[in-house]
């Protein structure tokens, strides 16, 4: 029974991670660019909310209607001034401008902030939870964070297949100089994608902040490797795959929680590593962009 | 190409140039090697951390300059280098023996390692790597004769410190001298054109018949090997390792990266003086303590953007100045050969600088 | 005032010299064809005009303004529209959707979704079809339908019959006849010589990177365009290479 519940709230953990790394494989499909600051991206959005929290008493949901947006605008100059210009120097100019922010973030909110942990409270959501039998029971804040990953993934996915913007997006991820020839402008685009994924991954990151009922300047290193496994395990160019990425991953580390408490990062990387080795292409195989 | 414009010219591998540099590294080698009968000990202790800062820059180079990879993982190597010490001074050896032998077992692992990290590319492999090197740290922490998660200390070693601080000394400029003629003989290699050409289009290189993907695990296990030494160098000089988050800490590939950036990707000068740069820095601002490293970020940003040639790229391209002879000159022999002749050259030279 | 008038176009990759100042003009209603070798420079010269590839000198000029520093998008915006070399459909779009990014410009006319595929027939079945999925001449088909969508008063087309079978090159010629009926400029560039001089109003023969001959399908013997096309083997043959040059480095106006 310990094994089954270690399943159940595996599963969920995957919401989280899917959540984590949809923001990743926005920005990574439309724009080539690997966000390695996406993690920090996702600290500062719980940062944002805690002190939303502590300094105006600002409910975490409501927070989450200034957080997203603040980001989502960050993220789009961001790339409008930084990431653009890169993007023309060379292939590891991205690369090295955001591991540069990666680098940053933590460190100023360190220095601001202390490396105490930032208290989100959530009112006894982290901790409630709902008793499906014996020994197996289902916590409300997990459950809540997976409908929403399914939803947002699925909202994504009408985004993109629906819309002209997503349209655009679909085709920049194809061939995006073709894209210019028919009179888009792609920098606006690639902001408009840099703002939905950094948007996104502060959303995800006051949910990772709510379970862990606050955040620390150092959630950002872990969070952006997990979204990234999520991202590799559930392969490449697939929305869905990525859910199913990071139900693998959470699953893997609720297990291993099982046999050790100090092994669920360790078994979660092992599984990462073994399935890049022996499955490159992921675990489902989809022909869905981005 | 016509056959008289493959007469009238000559590739010029500046090789004259290139005796002059053997001639001079020499002596400059020679010389650090007799510093410390020259100077006080903590003098030239303190160089130690300049050697090994200019070895990580030149492999992390090596790796993301003229191979295209960026690793932001190469703190696995200088961990396992680190923790080797341990390991196989566990097992008899010297210290001093342990990092040599450590540095190969490091090879192994990350020719090993490479087969992972090479399902990745671009992006994906950079922060593959960095997943890597998570691992080797949680893996690392397992084992509590090494220490577990509280670090260690080198527990037999040579008791005279200054002795121990020569040892220490001549090892790095060691390691440090056999990086820099390892990087200059790999670049005029034929293995160096194999990489610049895999830089500038790895499709096309494959179909030149390059073995893209052996030239490009070549280079990965020699910044591994180099990474791994410099970590042993950290470690000796720290006599052990004060915690394992540290020596396995993201911040050396930061470091690294602002190294390269700053001296200049791409060119064996810059990533030297990049390092004496951060070094100097490092002496005057390392007490800003976090803003130092905030600092760093935002300088690498700014000179990617900005200056992305770095200062030895700026001015080598400014004034022609190479110290290290590693391009091919096409230089035109008989006189009065074709213009269409040249032009062709000229392209074939171009990708060759 | 003629619609696109390019003046000494110098286009370099690197140090390398692609185009070496030609100027060519093109007016309203008028089908101008470039011909030449591989890697003769018609591609880039193609990409100049459409804002694809900066020059290295020369300007640009559209309906008598200055485009030169305009991006490609904008370019696109004001009308001028290229099919690039090799269709570079998107792949994953199905070809309604990539006919309707072809309408990114949002420039109005006579084009839409039904007018292209009244014009286009072949499209009519395949709009639900994954573009990557579609035969060489259907890809050619759906890019040109593409670029339509624009509403171009200037539409470059690129190797428009490269590696089609004859059959479906007519058929895209046909459907290129009513297209041209509605008074754009286009430049062509096309590797087959009996076609090109058959539906060219004026042809301009490049070789290595200069504009070496010009002139109409009516003026032009079929001896001077091979040889203008076959240059380079006979300057390095013969002793004629130097007249070849001669044109070429007058570097005039046709």
């Amino acid at each position: 029974m310990v094994v089954v519940n270690a399943l159940v709230q595996g599963i969920l953990l995957g919401g989280l991670f899917a959540m984590a790394a949809l923001g990743l494989s926005i920005a990574f499909g439309v724009l080539r660019v690997v966000n390695l600051a996406h993690g920090e991206i996702m600290t500062v959005g719980a940062y944002i909310a805690a002190i939303g929290l502590s300094w105006a008493g600002l409910n975490v949901w409501v927070s989450m209607l200034i957080v997203v947006p603040v980001l989502g605008f960050v993220g789009y100059w961001v790339q409008r001034l930084l990431l653009q210009r890169a993007l023309r120097i060379s292939e590891l100019a991205p690369l090295l401008v955001t591991f540069g922010i990666a680098i940053i973030i933590p460190n100023v909110l360190i220095e601001l902030f202390t490396t105490n942990k930032q208290q989100i409270a959530t009112g006894g959501l982290a901790v409630r939870s709902i008793q499906v039998v014996e020994g197996v029971s289902i916590g409300v804040l997990p459950l809540i964070t997976m409908i929403v990953a399914v939803a947002l993934i699925a909202a994504t996915q009408l985004f993109l297949a629906r819309t002209r913007t997503g349209r655009y997006m679909r085709a920049a991820a194809d061939d995006s100089e073709t894209l210019r020839l028919m009179g888009v402008d792609h920098r606006r685009l690639y902001a408009l994608a840099m703002a939905l994924a950094f948007g996104i991954a502060a959303f995800a990151g006051i949910f990772l902040g709510m379970r862990q009922g606050g955040v620390t300047p150092f959630d950002g290193h872990l969070a952006v490797l997990f979204a990234f496994e999520a991202v590799i395990i559930g392969g490449l160019g697939s929305l869905w795959g990525t859910l199913a990425g990071g139900i693998v991953l959470g699953v893997a580390q609720t297990l291993a929680g099982v046999v050790s408490p100090e092994l669920p990062l360790l078994v979660g990387n092992l599984v990462f590593l073994a399935v890049l080795m022996f499955r490159p292409a992921g675990i489902v195989r989809s022909k869905v962009v981005v | 190409m016509s056959p008289e414009a493959a007469d009238a010219v000559r590739v010029d591998r500046y090789r004259r140039r290139m005796t002059v540099t053997q001639i001079v590294g020499a002596a400059i080698i020679v010389a650090l090697a007799f510093a410390p009968y020259v100077f006080e000990p903590a003098v030239t202790s303190s160089w130690i951390k300049l050697f090994y800062l200019i070895t990580l820059a030149t492999v992390w180079n090596l790796l993301a300059g003229y191979a295209g990879m960026v690793s932001v993982g190469q703190q696995a190597y200088i961990g396992l280098g680190a923790y080797g010490i341990f390991v196989f001074n566990d097992l008899g050896l010297d210290p001093y023996s342990s990092a040599l032998v450590a540095s190969v077992a490091i090879g192994i692992i990350a020719f090993a390692l490479s087969f992972v990290a090479f399902r990745l590319r671009g992006g994906y492999f950079a922060i593959g790597t960095w997943v890597i090197a998570e691992a080797v740290r949680q893996i690392v922490v397992r084992f509590d004769s090494l220490g577990a998660g509280r670090g260690r200390s080198i527990s037999d070693y040579t008791s005279d410190p200054v002795m121990r601080n020569l040892f220490t000394y001549w090892l790095a400029l060691g390691i440090l001298a056999a990086t820099l003629i390892a990087t200059l003989f790999l670049l005029r290699s034929r293995m160096g054109i194999a990489l610049q050409s895999i830089r500038d289009n790895e499709v096309a290189a494959r179909a030149l018949g390059i073995h893209v993907a052996r030239t490009k695990r070549i280079v990965f296990v020699i910044a591994g090997i180099g990474a791994g030494l410099a970590g042993s160098v950290i470690c000796l000089q720290a006599i052990g390792v004060q915690s394992p988050s540290q020596i396995f800490s993201v911040s050396y590939s930061a470091f690294m990266v602002f190294m390269v950036l700053i001296g200049g990707i791409g060119t064996i000068e810059g990533p030297i003086i990049g390092a004496v740069i951060y070094y100097v820095m490092d002496l005057y601002f390392s007490q800003m303590g976090l803003w130092y490293l905030v600092v760093l970020g935002a300088l690498a940003i700014a000179v990617t953007l900005f200056f992305p040639r770095g200062i030895w790229g700026a001015l080598s391209a400014r004034y022609n100045l190479a110290v290290f002879p590693i391009g091919h000159r096409v230089v035109a022999v008989a006189p009065g050969a074709g213009v269409r002749g040249e032009r062709r050259m000229a392209m074939a030279a171009g990708t060759g600088k | 005032m003629a619609l696109l008038e390019a003046h000494d176009i110098d286009a370099r990759y690197g140090d390398v010299r692609a185009v070496t100042d030609v100027s060519l003009t093109l007016d309203q209603g008028e089908l101008l064809a470039l011909v030449g070798a591989n890697g003769a420079g018609k591609s880039t010269l193609l990409r100049v005009l459409a804002g694809a590839h900066r020059p290295f000198s020369g300007t640009v000029a559209y309906q008598g303004e200055d485009v030169t520093r305009l991006r490609d998008f904008e370019r696109n915006r004001r009308g001028i529209c290229l099919v690039p070399e090799g269709r570079r459909l998107f792949a994953s779009l199905t070809v309604r959707e990539n006919l309707l990014v072809g309408g990114g410009s949002q420039r109005s006319g006579r084009w839409d979704l039904g007018t292209v595929t009244d014009a286009l027939p072949v499209l009519a079945p395949l709009l639900d079809r994954n573009a990557s999925q579609l035969s060489g001449g259907q890809q050619q088909a759906v890019a040109i339908g593409r670029a339509l969508m624009s509403n171009p008063e200037v539409l470059l087309l690129d190797e428009v019959s490269l590696g089609l079978a004859p059959i479906v090159i007519d058929e895209l010629y046909a459907s290129l006849a009513p297209v041209r009926e509605t008074g754009l400029g286009i430049v062509l560039v096309e590797q087959d010589l009996e076609r090109t001089l058959a539906v060219a109003d004026r042809i301009v023969c490049m070789l290595e990177g200069e504009a070496v001959l010009a002139g109409t399908p009516a003026t032009l013997t079929h001896e001077q365009i091979t040889d203008a096309y076959f240059g380079h083997a006979i300057a390095l043959h013969g002793g004629t290479g130097d007249d070849a040059a001669a044109a070429g480095s007058g570097g005039g106006r046709w």
